[in-house]
């Protein structure tokens, strides 16, 4: 099962190197990882997307916890929640194809952000199923690049993670 | 008043009331020692490898129950005391480790005797610190010995760069220090303890099975009351052996492994089981899925939620201080109206009696080949089995486990979890550093011992006496008890080769040596080394063991507790 994992910790140097180290130490996977300060500078959030059974997410859960530097911890997909992911993909657009892409970009509600003769860069934001689906749905041999930040997450209504 | 970087780290350990610093000097750490040089408010004891130097801190920190500390040098100094570190973190054992760095300006750019020492250690310990600003080095000594003792305890490292120790600032040593991100449970939680004494008591086929968390959190008398009020069998893991009394007829002995036959059929077949301040590892319970095929409820009692149901589900997790939790337990189990089924624990005890009946541990001393398992029990009774003993690793740790009869904690001093071959010499030295009096014995191969040998020097420095009891057989006899069974008996680079004459060796440091070949010395020369004659000496005993005994009984990896191989059946 997929998992999206919130923690907030202290913003100290090596901190993030301490949950790097210990998920590949403990062989756990990770699909994707995003950090940053928050709004406090001496906390950074982070969001850690990772796949395992129910076992091994409880271990992550109280290993994370653990981290002296680690202050909380959160499962988000035990409630519910919002996931976002930030996309930039650069495309070929030229001749028929220039139109077809901005059409297709339209329906994601992607935004073309950089404009060339020749190509779109478009950024494209929502859950990452939903850049998968956009990913299939324009011809691979358009695509030059693409920059995934990985997902972000925050619970629902009155569910939060802060001190 | 204005203090050095170096003045404050020296302070620091002076407040927090340290005996011994075990250490080694070196280039970044030149301006600590000069002020070492110049208090005298702890001893610095030189050791003649870093590696040694934490291993004396961490048995120093086993035996007393106080924080062990070990100062080292950047670079080789640094990485020379990882093994130490990792085998102090693999037992939680609290030590704070401090190491010098090359200057602030040099980090990262290859200086001389420059490693990444926050990198390289950061799997190994409980935290690391790396001391940027000389302003934050008195709080960061303090989070370290605090973070060290407390929770499940281990090591620490403060890594200080040189330009640091030579820094000024305003020393004041802060009382406590709040961390928001670091807040361990102590106290258990009350239903769930509730719950556990309702199911204690409705076993019919319970067992106690302890770790060395009960050591580690000084819960031995709490947990003696409760075994003895509820009347349940106990065993105790490698690391747990003094927890409870060898000796009492409800402990079955050690368990795993190389556990007793009574407590691993009695852990296979127990309806309840109490596990107090253990980790259910590999060594203990062998294969998980052969141990989940008998129906049991699970009570795990460990300050670490990690711990809990990582490698057995269990029923009721109880996180917390054990020392907290069992008192809390006993005044349940006090207040409650059951008493535990009569009629259902006698029929167990009937049974658990039958399978002591096979006495697993039996072997035969006769002829001329001394056995290693009489050597560990004449030192039992030599020392009246009121020791400090401390082993290396291999067969000689299996035979002290399970022939040296454990009454009190701490007495037992091993690396369990890292099986760090070369710890029982500096172990030996940590202990007899802290208790001058005691009788200190280190069990010993003659392949271990070769390991960290240099340390009869600094034994030689400090007239550390303690007694070496080397069961030389000359083999690496676990790899070679391995290599037996399961390599068609192809000794592959097991034999050791050319060893040294002990004897000879133990003279050339300067201390005593004694070679023994025949059973009927063995108790002489045992009474020798302890005489009042030699209380102030080293004695290296060299006995000439069986060189193709094992241990038995023997869980083969991956299978499971009950199917042991025992001496008789080969």
């Amino acid at each position: 099962m997929r998992h999206i994992i919130s923690l907030l910790m202290e913003n100290e140097a090596g901190a993030l190197s301490r949950v790097a180290g210990l998920f590949s130490a403990r062989a756990y996977n990770i699909e994707s990882l995003t950090v940053a300060p928050t709004e406090d500078a001496t906390l950074s959030r982070m969001t850690i997307v990772t796949v395992g059974s129910e076992d091994v997410i409880e271990q992550i859960t109280k290993q994370l916890n653990k981290l002296v530097d680690v202050i909380k911890v959160m499962d988000l997909t035990e409630g519910s929640h919002i996931e976002r992911e930030l996309m930039l993909v650069k495309v070929k657009a030229v001749g028929l194809g220039r139109e077809e892409m901005k059409r297709t970009a339209d329906i994601f509600r992607g935004r073309i952000i950089d404009v060339t003769d020749s190509t779109y860069t478009i950024e494209l934001t929502g859950a990452g199923s939903k850049l998968d689906a956009f990913l299939q749905a324009i011809d691979p041999a358009f695509i030059i690049e693409t920059v995934r930040t990985g997902a972000s997450g925050i619970g629902r209504g009155e569910r939060s993670l802060k001190i | 008043m204005e203090a050095t970087g170096a003045e404050i780290v020296v302070r620091c350990l002076a407040e927090e009331g340290v005996e011994f610093v075990f250490g080694y000097p070196g280039g970044a750490v030149l301006n600590i020692y000069d002020e070492i040089f110049k208090q005298n408010k702890f001893k610095h004891v030189l050791v003649r490898h870093e590696q040694a130097a934490v291993h004396a801190a961490d048995a120093y920190a086993r035996a007393t129950g106080r924080v062990g500390v070990a100062l080292v040098t950047s670079g080789p100094g640094v990485t020379n005391a990882v093994t130490g570190i990792a085998t102090a973190y693999m037992d939680s054992i609290p030590i704070v480790v401090v190491t010098g760095q090359v200057p602030t300006p040099a980090i990262g750019l290859d200086a001389f005797q420059e490693v990444d020492t926050v990198g390289i250690t950061r799997p190994c310990v409980k935290h690391n610190f790396l001391v940027k600003d000389v302003k934050d080095l008195a709080a960061t000594m303090k989070k370290a010995f605090i973070i060290a003792a407390t929770g499940r305890p281990g090591p620490v490292v403060v890594d200080v760069p040189k330009d640091v120790t030579a820094h000024l600032t305003e020393f004041v040593y802060p009382a406590t220090v709040e961390m928001r991100s670091y807040n361990p449970v102590v106290k258990g939680h009350s239903g769930q303890m509730k719950r556990a004494v309702q199911m204690l008591l409705e076993a019919k086929r319970p067992m106690i099975y302890a770790g060395g968390g009960v050591v580690l959190g000084n819960a031995s008398p709490q947990l003696a009351e409760l075994t003895r009020l509820l009347g349940f069998p106990i065993t105790n893991t490698l690391m747990g052996l003094g927890g409870h009394p060898a000796t009492d007829r409800q402990n079955l002995g050690m368990l795993g492994m190389h556990g007793t036959y009574e407590a691993n059929m009695a852990m296979q077949h127990c309806d309840v089981l109490l596990a107090v301040g253990a980790r259910f590892d590999d060594r203990v319970i062998g294969n998980p899925a052969h141990f989940a095929r008998e129906q049991r409820r699970i009570i795990h009692i460990d300050v670490d939620p990690s711990s809990i149901s990582k490698r057995v589900k269990v029923d009721v997790p109880i996180v917390g201080d054990v020392q907290s939790v069992l008192t809390d337990m006993l005044e349940l189990l006090k207040l409650a109206k059951e008493k535990p089924d009569a009629a259902a624990q006698n029929s167990w005890w009937t049974q658990i009696e039958l399978w002591r009946s096979k006495n697993c541990l039996k072997y035969n001393q006769s002829g001329a080949i001394i056995k290693p398992q009489y050597v560990v029990e004449k030192l039992w009774e030599v020392t009246k089995g009121d020791a400090y003993i401390t082993s290396d690793v291999g067969q000689h740790q299996m035979w002290a486990a399970q022939y040296y009869k454990f009454d009190k904690p701490r007495r037992w001093i091993n690396s369990g979890g890292l099986g760090t071959m070369g710890v029982g010499l500096p172990y030996a030295m940590g202990v007899q550093l802290a208790f001058p009096d005691a009788q200190v014995a280190c069990i010993t191969g003659e392949s271990s011992i070769q390991m960290c040998i240099q340390e009869l020097s600094t034994c030689k420095q400090y007239r550390i006496p303690v007694k070496v009891v080397t069961l030389n057989n000359r083999y690496m006899g676990m790899v070679r008890q391995w290599q037996e069974f399961f390599y068609g008996s192809r000794y592959a680079e097991s034999y050791m080769e050319s060893l040294p004459d002990f004897v000879k060796l133990a003279e050339a440091y300067g201390h005593v040596g004694m070679r023994i070949d025949k059973p009927e010395d063995v108790e002489a020369a045992l009474k020798e080394a302890f005489s009042p004659a030699l209380k102030e000496r080293l004695v290296f005993m060299d006995f000439q063991t069986d060189q193709t005994e094992n241990v038995f009984p023997m869980v083969e990896g991956g299978k499971g507790l009950s199917e042991m191989i025992l001496a008789e059946e080969l």
